[in-house]
């Protein structure tokens, strides 16, 4: 009897849930015929990069909240952004990329975290729909799909800046580099950042720790052992946090090095009041639009979300810049596209060029922003703060 | 040799922690027969309470408040998901069990939204110390005296107290302490409630030397600790002190191995090698007795 | 005679339905202006192909758990070892260089599909038998190889009791993940980045010369095999190992008494269970177009444990139910979860991110403590004898 009771129970779960999903669905796909173009944000609110994605969303948010509307064909539409998480893992990424698939958008802004970039690229790509990524990136993201674009630089960039970076500055001769094992991002920058160091003279010793990690005391003594001039950390928010605290109860005294995700006032605040030095390069530095920087303090004050998804204060994350610049050239190309047809959009893409916070945009033949500078700026332990450092370019090529 | 040092004090201190933890898994074991999966999810729902009750009230207040209620959670996990499943087969247990540590995880997620959290910097523990050479935080030299300290009284309590010699009698036969009037869901109640409290003291420890807390902290410590406890033979405290400490220190030993042998990512998959060589070779662990297995 | 008419009813029910996902799939290309829901791009189609890869693991896992009584959570590190095999060895030799860009090209230089294309020609009927021939080669290999490494682990291991058992696997599937993570052996594994770049569900469209798809098979491919293989495990349980595996796992001293060689029966289920569950990590290689060692985490054993528990443990039928409910639900219906609702101007309270999975946990946690037999219990799903009881209730009630 239970189990007929049970059985019972899950049906009418189900089929309630049917009806909800499918009504949901059904009425989203009426709606689009009418004056809104739906954009739809694939970015993780969950899962171990949900820190990054939320402060992206916050620049689509502010930026979606600043200019609602776009004009097509001599037609004001209203624009919407549409959320799915997808959980920061790959296996939850595909269905969340068919989630906004079947809801009709126009084209998909995201993701925060290549690997999630890369599980929901071909859903995208099956569906004609164009993903123009804002903060992933791994190169393998945009190589072999037609339809996905990005707007910040690359890995190999990076890692050549902040090599470049190492020897100018410090006149470093050995690096220490750490990073999560199994995760591409900072295998990537490690592997990339060791071929240009090496190449430029000096000696790297690279490190993997285990996922879920707390205790990298080891690692940042054995970097001191060896006598390290730098320590190079392209690790996500939470294990960065980590490391600058127990660097600044260590004394470590070398300097740190980070790529764009340690570009968050999480990680900033764990440097506060300590003798550390952190320099991260970073796609925008607070300062470079005035109106953009005051604007979108105000929004976050504002609004009680928007200042939780920020972690609690204001500052300004380079990838809340580069949310708010992905979501205006989605609106150049959507004005390019002349009809709002997806079709229409993903062709008109290549040929958008728009003049962002974070710098000028445009697109090469695989997709890639073409992008040559890179900021660097460091952490002022004082106050507290983000100091710009220096505008640093690449290797000559 | 100021290298040697610094990572010999970090395994200890990564053992001590693993202590707190391993002796709630030990005890609930020994009693129950469950791996309690969630009791490391317990440990980091612990350490996000203190960050939340620090932010409103003094550390004379919010630290003892962090125990009672963590310790109140692990009385009221054992009530709702194990106490009515003691017929069920022990599958069903560990699957709550699983279930559990599902649930806190969620929960941790949708409260915290998913950010890494801050643990508050507690005077004194968060200090810093230089010993040889080496600058390290009071809590590294305080947490093995602490645990030393907690295991003494711990023993004393299961040797020289009558719900100790309960909780003895209940790890060695559930049913015939039961025929003797054993009041069996109070003593696995003091148990739960006992493993809550250490891992609550745990958690201030831990996340005050480790202070970036995710929803998923509490996975591999608990993990370890299960492992510890197994190492040290289950059941038995001081075994599962011991097993903790040379746990900590193999994986900070493994983690400082010169970075050209490139096995410091193994340290995870040395405890579970370690802990699969010992469950074939040596199943009863370091300290435990052998069990006799009753049809 | 009687058993003869019930497998022919399950092969006509089975057929059925695999007939049914094809036109599902196919429905939008013969009739236009259908709702969303029925687009080929729709998440109908991922949750189904999720599903039904999804249901061939949980199936693998009841095998052991439910019906063998060994409990295992060694799930997520058997499925990542057929993930690999299938990608390693799919990978066209021409993308290798692209694929293992980190380390120079890969180790391994031989590629199946290649090899096969080499045998068939790449274009028309030569590429599809290439294509599927490779496929179901390299599939049956990620199987071999999950049931090799069960074989291996299962020497030390298949001794131990239940709740060891169950520790001692989970550490196995964490080792396997830390080596393949491991960036010296990054020429074969491709490290820490994704193997990409080999066919997966959508490779099976059939589609014309300009490129436009002719027959949609996405979807009914993941069903076939998954209903393949379930089909042999079912036979497996029905034959006398099956019952010498339940005989074990309702009381292994009786079963050894009667003459049952229990490690012999224990490791044949337990290489068995992980050859299904590498061809299932194959197939998930093929749901997500790459295979990365980071996706094979204790948390993924542990959502294919829930389901087998919910679909009832010892049911095949319960399993396969309880997928497509918990994919469906996880992924696709409880979604609104997760968005801020207004109803009027009043906004619907406790609504955000993350709320979708707290609703799900406390879900499964009532399903566990209040009908831990799960939706099947042990018992298997029959429409004739369902529809029998009905029958007899009304005429009762008449």
């Amino acid at each position: 009897m239970k189990k007929i009771i049970a059985l019972i129970m899950t049906t009418v779960m189900a089929i309630g849930l049917t009806a909800c999903g499918g009504g949901g669905t059904a009425g989203g796909g009426s709606d689009a015929s009418g004056d809104v173009i739906r954009i739809g944000v694939f970015e993780p609110s969950t899962g171990d990069s949900a820190s990054g994605g939320k402060k992206e969303i916050l620049g689509m948010q502010y930026a979606n909240a600043e200019t609602p509307t776009v004009e097509v064909g001599g037609k004001t539409y209203k624009v919407e952004l549409v959320m799915a998480d997808n959980g920061s893992s790959a296996d939850k990424a595909p269905s969340a990329a068919s989630e906004l698939v079947g809801k009709d958008v126009s084209l998909v802004l995201g993701s925060y975290g290549s690997g999630v970039s890369m599980a929901g690229g071909p859903k995208f790509e099956e569906a004609g729909l164009a993903a123009i990524g804002v903060t992933c990136t791994n190169p393998n993201v945009t190589a072999g799909n037609d339809y996905y674009f990005r707007i910040c630089f690359l890995d190999n960039f990076q890692a050549d800046v902040l090599a470049n970076f190492a020897i100018d500055k410090f006149s470093a001769k050995k690096a220490y580099c750490l990073g999560e094992n199994g995760n591409e991002y900072d295998q990537g920058l490690c592997v990339f950042f060791k071929q240009v160091f090496e190449a430029a003279g000096g000696e790297v010793i690279t490190d993997s720790f285990p996922t879920n990690n707390s205790d990298f005391t080891s690692y940042l003594n054995k970097a001191k052992s060896e006598g390290a001039d730098v320590i190079f950390t392209p690790v996500s928010i939470a294990y960065a946090k980590q490391i600058m605290e127990q660097a600044a109860s260590l004394n470590i005294g070398i300097p740190f090095l980070g790529s764009d995700t340690l570009d968050d006032n999480m990680v900033l605040e764990a440097t506060k009041g300590t003798n550390l030095q952190l320099y991260v390069s970073t796609f925008y530095q607070e300062g470079g639009s005035e109106t953009f920087d005051k604007g979108i303090k105000e929004y976050i004050n504002g609004n009680s979300s928007a200042l939780a998804a920020n972690g609690g204060n204001d500052t300004i994350s380079a990838v809340t810049a580069m949310g708010y610049d992905a979501y205006y050239v989605a609106l150049e190309a959507i004005k390019a596209s002349g009809t709002g047809d997806k079709g229409a959009i993903k062709a008109a893409i290549p040929s958008v060029k728009w003049d962002g916070v974070s710098g000028s945009i445009a697109f090469d033949s695989i997709g890639d922003a073409v992008r040559d500078t890179a900021y660097i700026k460091t952490a002022d332990t004082a106050s507290g703060s983000w100091a710009f450092e220096k505008v640093q370019t690449g290797s000559a090529k | 040799m100021e290298y040697v040092i610094s990572v010999l004090l970090s395994g200890i201190s990564v053992g001590g922690q693993y202590a707190l933890i391993a002796i709630g898994y030990t005890l609930v074991y020994g009693i129950l027969r469950l791996i309690n999966f969630a009791h490391g999810d317990v440990f980091m729902v612990a350490g996000l309470m203190g960050i939340y009750f620090t932010a409103t009230m003094p550390y004379s207040v919010s630290i003892p408040l962090v125990i009672i209620i963590t310790v109140v959670l692990g009385f009221v996990i054992e009530r709702a998901a194990y106490k009515p499943l003691r017929n069920a087969p022990r599958m069903s247990v560990m699957i709550s069990a699983i279930g559990v540590s599902y649930l806190l995880q969620n929960t941790a997620t949708y409260i915290t939204g998913g950010q890494p959290m801050t643990y508050p910097v507690i005077p004194f523990l968060a200090g810093t110390v230089n010993v040889a050479g080496t600058h390290t935080k009071w809590v590294v030299i305080i947490t093995p005296f602490l645990v030393l300290a907690l295991v003494v009284a711990l023993n004393q309590l299961i040797n020289h107290t009558k719900i100790g010699m309960a909780m003895r009698a209940v790890s060695k036969d559930f049913e015939t302490s039961r025929l003797m009037g054993i009041k069996i869901n109070s003593v696995i109640s003091a148990t739960f409630i006992i493993g809550s409290g250490l891992a609550a003291v745990g958690s201030v420890l831990f996340f005050t030397n480790y202070p970036a807390i995710t929803p998923t902290a509490g996975a591999m410590p608990g993990l370890k600790a299960f492992v510890a406890a197994v190492f040290g033979g289950i059941g038995s405290i001081p075994g599962a002190v011991i097993g903790a400490f040379l746990i900590g220190i193999c994986e900070t030993i493994i983690k400082g191995l010169p970075s050209s042998w490139d096995v410091s990512v193994f340290s995870d998959a040395f405890t579970f090698a370690l802990l699969i060589v010992i469950l074939v070779f040596k199943p009863q662990g370091l300290f435990g007795e052998a069990a006799t297995d009753k049809v | 005679m009687k058993k003869k008419e019930k497998s022919f009813r399950i092969f006509i029910g089975i057929s059925i339905l695999l007939l049914f996902v094809i036109l599902l799939e196919n429905l939008s290309g013969f009739i236009p202006g259908l709702p969303q829901i029925f687009q080929p791009t729709s998440p109908l189609f991922t949750v189904l192909k999720k599903a039904a890869v999804y249901s061939l693991v949980a199936v693998s896992m009841n095998l052991l758990n439910g019906f063998t009584g060994l409990f295992s959570l060694g799930q997520a590190g058997f499925m990542l070892l057929g993930a690999y095999t299938y990608a390693i060895l799919m990978v066209p030799t021409q993308m290798k260089e692209q694929v293992y860009y980190l380390f120079g090209g890969c180790a391994f230089d031989f590629s199946l599909l290649s090899a096969c294309e080499g045998i068939f020609g790449t274009g028309g009927f030569g590429g599809a038998a290439a294509m599927i021939l490779s496929c179901l080669i390299a599939l049956l290999l990620a199987g071999c190889v999950s049931g090799f490494f069960a074989y291996l682990i299962g020497i030390p291991v298949l001794r131990l009791k239940s709740d060891y058992l169950a520790i001692a696997t989970l550490g196995f599937a964490e080792i396997l993940r830390a080596i393949f993570q491991w960036q010296k052996l990054g020429r074969i594994t491709n490290g820490a980045n994704m193997i990409k770049g080999f066919p997966t569900f959508s490779s099976f469209n059939i589609t014309n010369s300009s490129g436009g798809t002719v027959l949609r098979l996405s979807t009914f491919v993941p069903f076939l095999i998954s209903a393949l293989c379930i089909l042999v495990i079912m036979l497996l349980i029905n034959s006398s190992y099956g019952r010498a595996f339940k005989a074990i796992r309702d009381d292994e001293v009786a079963a050894e008494a009667m003459g049952i060689n229990l490690f012999r029966h224990k490791m044949m289920s337990f290489v068995i269970s992980s050859f299904f569950a590498g061809i299932g990590g194959g197939l998930f290689a093929m749901y997500v177009a790459n295979a990365q060692a980071k996706a094979f985490t204790s948390v993924m054993t542990y959502e294919i444990l829930l389901i087998v528990v919910i679909g009832g443990i010892g049911s095949v039928s319960g399993s396969v139910l309880a997928t497509f409910l918990y994919v469906a639900c996880s992924e696709w219906w409880l979604r609104f979860l997760d968005s801020e609702l207004y109803i009027g101007a009043v906004k619907v309270p406790l609504l955000r991110n993350g709320f979708r999975m707290v609703v799900f946990s406390v879900v499964i946690m009532v399903i566990v403590l209040f009908f831990s037999q799960g939706i099947m219990g042990d018992q298997e799903l029959n429409l004739g004898a369902l529809l029998k009881k009905i029958r007899v209730k009304k005429e009762r009630k008449e």
